[in-house]
């Protein structure tokens, strides 16, 4: 067996569902997190969300400006009503262009630009949702060479999303939310180390 | 399908619209155009760079239906209802003590927002004694926003959006419904005056108290962001004000310190001196 990459960026995704797993992510990641980490959730639009402030228990999650540099030890929440994308430099372009898979912010383009961008370096995770959202982009990050997860179908509230990747992906991971933290909190000290 | 442009490619392709079509997109944010240019090809069926190329050399009117295309053009009425809110309180007042207010919509795509600012200056009473200019580089988008035609299915949206902008009258008043469509009250339009800009390549043409340029930056790299950054400020009076997309900042700009922030969570500054 090889040595897994060291990454460089974790992105997770999420839609119905994934609000309650992405708390308890959050709650038991190190702090800070020795890599960026950029989430995208599905979300209303044109309604004030808070998400951020909600989200914010532990540490702190902000939601991005456009230009902004992805630096270790932050959190970016894709803002409501945005495509995020990551440039070469690895800054963030935001983008208000057509919904994609009727979302806006859309998981698949942010998991894209961030394969293209960092490759082998990528984690993606994809949690809970009712739509295929997600599975295109987890492709593109394990075509890269990257690591794609999924929570597990079987415990998430709703199963669409993480299927919809594992059809797509014969290369993806499907763990239960405690398998995702022990593999995070790893990856956490291989990164240090 | 295409799923990804190398950068060598990339550079080509900004270089032959450029020196065939005069558009100059060398200074966008790489990673959405990349985008936009293999959306395109997956629209129009073309399987590699090198049919894209061939036909962008050969074919006139391709590149007409591309930059249409490749550029965003999405748009709303009263798009983040609390910036308007603040327009509303923080903003028109000051204007008002003018004797004419002139005021620029820099990429205004189909003018859904053109119209917003329309409702507002009439609201608040300031519709004659004002003047817009619309402008977008695309003439396409141009000739819709003329035309005041929004999708009728939009509308439950944007009265929504106008009423939490503290809109006080009946929306519908505004419009007239159609079997798909409405169209905006055409008095609505007296002021207003639609033309081709484009932020890259054209220079100052007027002096306003107010400059909205709102979500078109996020599309620049922030070499040009600078560029029109400066152009804005050489473009506004003394105190004018200025009004970007809520996730647009000036923090990357060198110009930022001749501004000050008005409405810091609604983008919206002023020129200092």
């Amino acid at each position: 067996m090889t040595l897994p990459p060291k990454y460089r960026i974790l992105l997770i995704g999420g839609s119905a569902g994934s609000m309650a797993v992405l708390v308890t992510l959050l709650n038991h990641f190190p702090s800070p997190f020795p890599i960026p980490v950029v989430i995208i959730m599905h979300r209303l639009k044109n309604v004030v969300s808070e998400l951020d402030k909600l989200l914010s228990v532990q540490q702190v999650i902000r939601e991005p400006e456009d230009k902004e540099q992805l630096l270790p030890g932050k959190i970016y929440l894709a803002p409501q009503n945005y495509h995020l994308l990551i440039e070469e430099d690895a800054t963030i372009s935001l983008d208000y262009s057509e919904l994609v898979n009727f979302s806006r912010p859309a998981i698949d383009l942010s998991f894209t630009s961030a394969a293209a961008v960092f490759g082998a370096h990528v984690l993606g995770i994809l949690l809970s949702g009712a739509n295929n959202d997600g599975a295109a982009g987890l492709s593109r990050i394990i075509a890269a060479g990257g690591t794609g997860i999924v929570q597990d179908p079987a415990t998430a509230e709703f199963d669409v999303m993480p299927q919809a990747a594992i059809d797509a992906n014969p290369g993806v991971q499907a763990m239960s939310v405690e398998e995702i933290i022990h593999f995070i909190n790893n990856i956490s000290t291989e990164n240090k180390s | 399908m295409v799923e990804g442009i190398s950068n060598s490619d990339f550079t080509d392709l900004v270089k032959i619209i450029q020196q065939r079509y005069g558009y100059d997109f060398t200074n966008y944010a790489v990673a959405s155009l990349k985008r936009r240019f293999i959306r395109f090809m997956a629209y129009k069926h073309i399987n590699g760079i090198f049919e894209l190329k061939h036909r962008l050399l050969n074919e006139t009117h391709f590149f007409q239906e591309m930059v249409q295309y490749i550029t965003v053009n999405v748009t709303e009425m009263f798009r983040d209802p609390s910036f308007y809110k603040a327009l509303r309180e923080q903003v028109l007042p000051r204007l008002a003590s003018y004797p004419n207010i002139k005021i620029w919509h820099a990429g205004c795509a189909s003018g859904e927002e053109v119209y917003s600012m329309a409702i507002l200056l009439e609201e608040a009473g300031l519709m004659d004694r004002c003047r817009i200019y619309a402008t977008d580089m695309n003439a396409a988008n141009l000739k819709k926003a003329e035309e005041g035609k929004v999708t009728l299915k939009e509308m439950k949206d944007y009265t929504y959006n106008y009423i939490q902008s503290g809109g006080l009258h009946d929306f519908s008043g505004y419009y007239t419904a159609y079997a798909d469509h409405v169209i905006i009250q055409p008095a609505l339009k007296r002021n207003i005056i639609f033309f081709q800009h484009n932020l890259v390549t054209d220079q100052v043409f007027n002096e306003f108290q107010l400059i909205c340029c709102r979500n078109v930056f996020i599309y620049f790299n922030k070499t040009l962001q600078e560029r029109v950054v400066k152009l804005f400020y050489e473009s506004l009076t003394s105190l004018g004000y200025l009004a970007l997309g809520l996730k647009e900042s000036l923090l990357y700009n060198e110009e930022r310190v001749k501004f000050e922030p008005v409405n810091a969570a609604n983008k919206i500054f002023r020129r200092k001196t």
